[in-house]
């Protein structure tokens, strides 16, 4: 491990955040390196300055006050406090925010849109293997992680587990790819983990297989269902492609 | 769901979380009045929403939609305070800081004024870990970012918070 990564894993390090393999060899590095050792010190004081300082708001009575009034007596008559006090450019503020949101998630992707998209699918592949933040809901069960993803993306995303073909389904977690709520399907091969990132059709694919490699990792596109599904791997093309073939079939 | 219903989530839900929304909304906003407005229409929205929240616990919930509502209304009341930050730029800026320095004690309003010298998304990240005490998976769901990006901000957003305190001290 070299001074610039130390630097960075010091902060997830002093955080409780890093996972073991890296705080071992974080703290190999740390025998070897002082001025790491003086910046972790630093990094430290700084956390218990600020821990200790009183820099947290607290929340006023009339916020409280009001936020007590919210929905008491809304049974359809007039609703006392904060709805009559919001006035309506407030809202219609809101509602314009609201409506520029839904336009920019659904903006059409074109080709460049695409390509962006893949870099990022190739780049949360790689740090959902940095970090561990692997998945948020860990099941092989399909049915406990279908569900799990209502709510959270404005699709509904197909949840099969391939343990059968080889392919075991790991969990699910919740990404963002340029800009836009995605679905990500993690599923293990051996010691290869897959991401497959799951985001509605803008058919771009027509249909096929396409396999392609980006930054040495394997990545296949395939439109189905009305739904795009983005393969990720350092697995090799061979069986990624079987996992291909077998998703959202 | 009922009024009722509604009601009773919003209770469990919310209101619990009261002060920590507020808190996020004050070091956003900068000042009393526009955060009290801010997490005010927050409470609002939270309200309307809270049947579609997942969450056993909805702090996190909850500060998603204070901090959604804060940059809408500072894009629209303080364009200049939203200059979305570059994640990617980090080596630029561990290269230019060069060797360590070292923290020396600084009061809370030293503190207080450094921390809002800090871009949005790096005053965010350090208020929701160090004040709130969230964990990075919790920051990455409020801001909308991968636990990557939360690991790498709080980096930076220490090191520029301390580059600020440096030069105060030398002031």
């Amino acid at each position: 491990m070299n001074c610039a990564e130390s630097r960075l894993l010091l902060h997830a390090h002093a955080d409780g955040e890093l996972d073991v393999a890296n705080s071992l060899e974080l703290e190999r590095h740390l025998k070897t390196c002082a001025a790491c050792v003086a910046e972790q010190k630093s990094l430290h004081s700084l956390k218990s300055a600020l821990r200790q300082s009183s820099l947290r708001y607290d929340a006023p009575e009339s916020l409280l006050k009001e936020v007590r009034r919210l929905g008491r007596g809304s049974g359809g008559e007039a609703r006392p406090g904060i709805f009559h006090s919001l006035l309506l450019w407030k809202w219609l503020a809101f509602g314009a925010t609201a409506v520029a949101t839904v336009a920019i998630l659904s903006r059409p992707e074109g080709i460049s849109g695409r390509d962006q998209m893949l870099d990022e699918a190739v780049a949360s592949h790689v740090r959902s293997l940095m970090a561990e933040h692997l998945t948020d809901v860990t099941s092989s069960d399909q049915h406990t992680v279908k569900p799990w993803f209502d709510g959270k993306v404005d699709f509904a995303p197909d949840v099969k587990d391939f343990a059968a073909e080889g392919f075991p389904l790991i969990g699910g977690r919740l990404d963002y790819l340029n800009g836009r709520a995605v679905a990500a399907l993690v599923y293990r091969r051996n010691k290869h983990c897959i991401n497959v990132f799951v985001w509605p059709a803008t058919n771009t694919e027509n249909g096929k297989r396409a396999l392609e490699n980006r930054r040495g990792y394997s990545v296949i596109n395939r439109e189905t269902k009305g739904l795009h599904y983005c393969l990720v791997s350092d697995l090799n093309e061979k069986e990624l492609t079987e996992l291909g073939s077998l998703i959202g079939r | 769901m009922s009024d009722n219903e509604q009601q009773a989530q919003f209770d469990r839900l919310v209101t619990p979380h009261l002060d920590a929304a507020y808190n996020l909304a004050r070091w956003l906003a900068g000042n009393d009045h526009d955060a009290e407005d801010i997490a005010q229409e927050a409470c609002v929205r939270a309200f309307r929403f809270v049947g579609g929240c997942r969450n056993s616990d909805g702090r996190a919930w909850l500060l998603a939609i204070v901090r959604n509502t804060a940059y809408s209304w500072l894009k629209k009341n303080r364009p200049a305070a939203v200059v979305s930050i570059d994640d990617d730029a980090l080596a630029e800026i561990e290269d230019k800081s060069g060797s360590a320095s070292s923290f020396h004690s600084a009061d809370t309003d030293a503190l207080r004024a450094a921390l809002e010298t800090l871009p949005l998304e790096f005053r965010e990240a350090l208020v929701l870990r160090e004040l709130e005490g969230l964990s990075y998976k919790e920051i990455a769901e409020v801001a909308e970012v991968p636990v990557g990006t939360v690991m790498s901000r709080l980096a930076r957003a220490r090191r520029q918070l301390q580059g600020a305190l440096d030069r105060k001290e030398k002031v």
